[in-house]
């Protein structure tokens, strides 16, 4: 699978008006901060992504921004949890 | 490791006695079990609750609930866990949360019930959407308390076995 299977939960799934999304892997995009980035430079709501507060999982463990990403890998973004 | 653990996500209501039950049947080495309910209020920020929604990440929830017990049962000498979370729309008075932890003594069955709320409230994968009699709604919004009382195990040094 030469995609990502990117995921939004919450508040961030309600400004992004998506729950997931499938993305070709960008060129030059290895880690969690540079996917982040582009995603970012996507403008509008995706600026959302940019609030420091968001949360960030790959393949379903939290990741920091140094997390590498690959083809295949399932990324979520989430704002802190609070659960309890 | 907990010798028992059951870890759930489920949308049902939880009874705690049938819980209790479970989690000591047939077992005589238990001497102690902590829990921790955790339930809707009425009001929020002042504001009347009509109901709560809750969010979560299915793929990712039980793996970080099943971490979270593992964690407890290397810091405590457990005899079994039990963490049973709910998702979906629940309103005032409905359980959210139930953490069972049973050991030889008191000490390990507090402590671990403790860790394992607060550890859950900032390392599991769910979100709190309030809904307001008023028609509003609100994200639950991340408290720096709860943050700080997870953090504060890390200073706790483990019981002695």
């Amino acid at each position: 699978m030469a995609e990502l299977h990117v995921l939004y939960f919450a508040w961030l799934r309600e400004r992004l008006g998506r729950a997931e999304e499938a993305l070709a892997l960008p060129a030059g995009v290895t880690t969690v901060a540079a996917l982040r980035q582009h995603l970012i430079a996507r403008g509008d709501a995706y600026a959302a992504l940019a609030e420091p507060t968001v949360r960030v999982a790959v393949n379903q463990a939290m990741a920091g921004p140094a997390t590498r990403v690959a083809p295949g890998d399932e990324i979520a973004f989430f704002p802190p949890v609070t659960g309890g | 490791m907990a010798e028992r653990a059951r870890v759930a996500v489920q949308t049902a209501p939880f009874d705690v006695a049938v819980e209790l039950a479970a989690l000591t049947a047939g077992r005589h080495d238990i001497g102690a079990i902590g829990s921790f309910v955790g339930t809707v209020r009425d009001s929020a920020g002042g504001r009347r609750l009509a109901a709560m929604v809750l969010e979560h990440y299915p793929a990712m929830t039980e793996r970080a609930l099943a971490g979270i017990v593992a964690q407890a049962g290397q810091r405590w000498p457990l005899l079994g866990v039990t963490v049973i979370h709910r998702v979906g729309r629940l309103v005032p008075g409905d359980g959210i949360v139930l953490v069972l932890a049973a050991s030889a003594h008191r000490a390990a069955a507090l402590g671990a019930t403790g860790f394992l709320i607060d550890w859950l409230k900032t390392g599991a994968p769910f979100w709190k959407q309030e809904y307001f009699v008023d028609g509003t709604s609100a994200w639950v919004a991340a408290r720096a308390e709860d943050d700080a009382a997870a953090a504060a195990w890390a200073t706790v040094p483990p019981p002695a076995r």
